[in-house]
């Protein structure tokens, strides 16, 4: 019973929602849009449960100076000095994001500031990562460092003066070449855009759809009860 | 300026012509396409005025319960258009409508005859998916196939996948070091399939740590993950025997924001210094921070995503990568029973005849540009597939 | 340890202190750099150029703060090309985070062109359902935004009398950086066609390229670099163009570096061997 109940659940709804990707006529016709929204209902809720669970691991650290005990002390007052705000300008600006709302003060000085220097210091991850492991071990982490080095120096108008410059090299040594109709091909842009648009796409469409087709295939596990962990 | 005014004034507007009204197909009913042509002699550009037309402004779409009287209008049309779907919230399904469309200028209008009566209806079947429904009925039943021959005893091969056959090894790496292990599921939703396909992982993972009394620790950033994940572990341990050793702390709830999550991430990681780390779930940009850091703690790191633009990331920066779907292929190897194998099979089996079929679309394709002189018909047929290949919705 | 091996095994943190010096000193220097226009861009500004005056755009905002430097450009670029050409822009987005930043931008620009809102813009704001929304709007946008983000009725502005689902949308324009920009391509380009452009960061500009090649989306604005280029085709060059002078020299360092590094490994390696 424990197991057999969710199971049928699983296996009507799953049905159920197929059925109704090919039946526009009502109820059918919108059960999906339905069942997201019913979704999204219950998971609000649920960040109730991430909020029990935040405020009560940092405050336990906190009573019990645990070493480190300051951060959380200060993760719990800002949580909550975070939520006061939002509350307040609610009320006094109809919305919290308006110009002139405390909470707009916060966002525009304190979020995207955080923000943004978390997402920049990927460059510099991406920057040891990648001198790391762009070594010229074998063929094909040679074609990965050279594929690298061309979207990289295509990708910015460096690329352009350096192409002008090879142009011109080009130019010098052999006379008859023009250096604007060699320019014009914008040789690095150019072999990076075709990167971009021809193998990486290419390499992405046949990862989608081994996806797609590993998705359809656990999803078929899922629907009749082969594969049951998520019900723990 | 004055010809075209003069012009304008003797000849007038005529009605938009060939006006029909129909049941917008395919649909939960509740509306009514409506199609016309602009008059003869007009123009709807009025920027480039040519005196021998009449400038349009534009069509009005009236609609009436009876042929002659009550016309509303429902609707006012840019010159440039030639259908409008009456959706309003006032049409009934089942009951007959009349409409007629009104061309107008600046200084004219002109109606067209009434048109009708037309009933909207909604339609049992989407006749636009039927292509779809094909495939789906195909591709399942393929699967079903494959299932039913591995229940009856055949014989199936699957190749082996680097990552999952060094878990056993990383996780004692981590207890030899005495340290704890770190499992993530990025910023999956428990509706994302990666995340369903990661909690057989979890389980295992959990098992193996609670037999080495090695600590785990699991920082979520969703909250109903959270609990599928304290379920998983709680689980785990206490099949193993060792129900005492769960600690909820450690399975826990950090932030649902991604650079917030990250950044908790790399905090526990610098702090514990984990022996062992799992990237098994949905990753966006924070990957290779996450990644980074637990290479600078010396942990051996396997990841797996279904987010592809991560995984040349994680290729870089961890010691094992599931690519695209070996991590969905997971629970089959953890539990190799003929009928988890089955459905990889029937994938492989789906996987060779997509090769197949676009490959064979290619050729048919590239010849049929080379020769469309002299062999039209190979673009013709081209095109065909590729219109009942692509989904019209 | 050789001098070989000591460059292939470099500390990260000389390496972070160089990139540091490369990305700033061009923001403080400052010195001109000429842009490039690369097609997915073009393409992106001519679907835009193309639309007549009076033409509704719906812009979408999905992304949030931490990819603002690269994108909130793009979304700046494409609000002064609509003003520009007197183009009726619809705020909304799948984010509620990143309306703010909308936000931010109208009253930027919207001023500067000399619009008003209501009359030329409006911000419906965030509304949660994901792709149900999007599918929803196909049918009427009043059945999930029945007013704009400060509660005002849709009905109240005049030019939105008129829209009520993508037939009235001339283009929808998804800024995004994650899968949302898929979601519109899925759920509204697919079932409703509707005319898409794609702005995102550099690092999903990769995995759009193969919807825009089969037509499914009619421009991409890829990363600080495609927002420079948007820049240079409005003639307004603004923050992306600042920071391509400091994209180069961070992309010039890394390569010279990959290739120093190499050289060090492969020495290091024949030395090995001897």
């Amino acid at each position: 019973m424990k197991r057999s109940v969710p199971l049928t659940i699983v296996f009507v709804t799953a049905v159920l929602l197929i059925v109704a990707f090919f039946i526009p006529h009502k109820p059918f016709g919108d059960l999906q849009s339905r069942f997201l929204n019913w979704y999204t209902i219950v998971s609000g809720f649920t960040f109730l449960l991430g909020l029990d669970s935040l405020t009560r691991h940092h405050l336990v650290r906190v009573f019990r100076r645990v070493e480190g005990w300051g951060y959380s002390l200060v993760l719990v007052l800002a949580l909550f000095a975070t939520m006061a705000l939002g509350f307040y300008s609610w009320f006094k600006f109809q919305s919290p994001f308006a110009l002139r709302a405390p909470f707009m003060w916060l966002y525009t000085y304190m979020i995207i500031p955080l923000q943004s220097t978390m997402f920049a210091s990927l460059a510099f991850f991406v920057f040891s990562a990648a001198y790391r492991a762009f070594r010229i071990r074998n063929f094909a982490a040679t074609l990965l460092l050279v594929a690298a080095c061309l979207v990289m120096i295509g990708n910015v108008p460096l690329g352009s003066a350096f192409w002008h410059d090879i142009g011109s090299l080009v130019h010098a040594i052999i006379p008859g070449v023009s250096v604007d109709k060699l320019t014009a091909l914008e040789g690095f842009a150019s072999i990076k855009d075709w990167l971009m648009s021809i193998p990486t796409a290419a390499a992405g469409r046949g990862i989608g759809i081994g996806l797609a087709l590993g998705g359809i295939a656990m999803s078929l596990r899922i629907i009749l009860g082969i594969e049951r962990t998520y019900m723990s | 300026m004055i010809a075209s005014l003069f012009l304008a004034a003797l000849v007038g507007l005529t009605p938009p012509g060939a006006v029909t009204a129909r049941d917008n197909p395919n649909d939960q009913g509740g509306a009514v396409v409506v199609t016309w042509t602009a008059p003869p002699q007009t123009q709807a550009d009025s920027t480039r005025p040519d005196s021998s037309v009449v400038p349009l402004a534009g069509f009005r779409v009236f609609r009436s319960l009876h042929a002659d009287t009550g016309f509303i209008q429902v609707t006012e049309q840019p010159a440039t258009s030639t259908e409008y779907i009456d959706s309003d919230s006032l049409l009934r399904d089942g009951v007959p409508y009349y409409y007629r469309v009104e061309a107008f200028s600046a200084t004219d209008s002109a109606r067209s005859a009434v048109v009708g009566p037309v009933v909207s209806s909604a339609q049992w079947f989407n006749t636009t998916l039927i292509n779809i429904l094909v495939a789906t009925i195909v591709i399942c039943a393929l699967f079903l196939i494959y299932l039913e021959l591995a229940r009856k005893g055949a014989k199936m091969y699957i190749r082996k996948i680097a990552g999952l056959d060094a878990i056993d090894d990383a996780l004692g790496r981590a207890t030899e070091m005495g340290k704890p292990i770190l499992f993530s599921f990025g910023l999956g939703y428990i509706t994302d399939l990666v995340v369903i396909a990661a909690l057989p992982l979890l389980r295992k993972i959990a098992k193996k740590s609670a037999e080495y009394s090695t600590r785990l620790l699991v920082p979520n950033s969703d909250p109903i993950v959270m609990t599928a994940a304290q379920e998983t572990v709680k689980e785990a341990y206490t099949e193993m025997g060792r129900p005492d050793f769960y600690n909820a702390d450690n399975v826990n709830f950090l932030t649902s924001d991604q650079f917030g999550y990250a950044a908790g991430v790399d905090g526990i990681i610098l702090r514990e210094k984990p022996g062992a780390i799992f990237w098994l779930g949905y990753f966006y940009a924070e990957s290779l921070i996450m990644a980074e850091t637990g290479h600078s703690v010396g942990a051996i790191q396997l990841a797996g995503t279904t987010e592809t633009t991560q995984l040349p990331f994680f290729v870089a920066a961890c010691d094992y990568t599931m690519i695209g779907e070996e991590i969905l292929a997971a629970s089959c190897y953890l539990r190799p029973e003929p009928i988890m194998l089955g459905t990889l099979k029937g994938e492989d089996f789906i996987r060779f005849w997509l090769i197949v079929l676009v490959t064979a679309t290619v050729l048919l394709g590239t010849t049929g540009a080379i020769l469309s002189k002299q062999v039209p018909i190979l673009n013709n047929i081209f095109e065909t597939v590729v219109r009942w290949a692509t989904p019209a919705y | 340890m050789t001098f070989w091996q000591r460059i292939s095994t470099v500390d990260r943190r000389i390496l972070y202190v160089l990139l540091c010096l490369a990305v700033a000193l061009p923001l403080i220097l400052k010195p001109k750099t000429q842009v490039r226009v690369s097609e997915p861009v073009r393409s992106a500004f001519e679907t835009v150029d193309k639309l007549p005056e009076d033409a509704v755009v719906m812009i979408s905002i999905d992304y949030d703060p931490s990819s603002a430097p690269e994108v909130q450009p793009m979304l700046i670029g494409l609000l002064r090309h609509a003003f520009k050409k007197n183009l009726h822009v619809i705020v909304t987005g799948q984010l509620a985070l990143g309306l703010p930043l909308a936000e931010i931008a109208l009253n930027q620009v919207g001023p500067e062109m000399g619009k008003t809102y209501g009359k030329d813009y409006v911000n419906i704001g965030y509304r949660p359902g994901g792709s149900a929304m999007m599918i929803g709007i196909g049918r009427e946008i009043r059945d999930y935004f029945r007013t704009d983000y400060k509660g005002v009725p849709l009905d109240s502005f005049a030019f939105m009398r008129s829209v009520h689902n993508y037939r009235d949308i001339g283009l929808l324009v998804s800024l995004a950086h994650g899968a949302v920009a898929e979601q519109w391509i899925q759920f509204v380009g697919g079932r409703f066609n509707q005319t898409i452009i794609v702005g995102c960061t550099g690092v999903n500009a990769p995995s759009l390229y193969q919807y825009l090649h089969s037509g499914q989306i009619k421009g991409i604005i890829g990363g600080l670099q495609g927002a420079s280029e948007y820049e240079a085709l409005i003639g307004k060059p603004g923050s992306a163009t600042l920071g391509m002078p400091a994209q180069s020299a961070a992309h010039g360092l890394i390569i010279l570096l990959l290739i120093i590094g190499n050289l060090g490994y492969i020495i290091s390696r024949r030395k090995k061997k001897q």
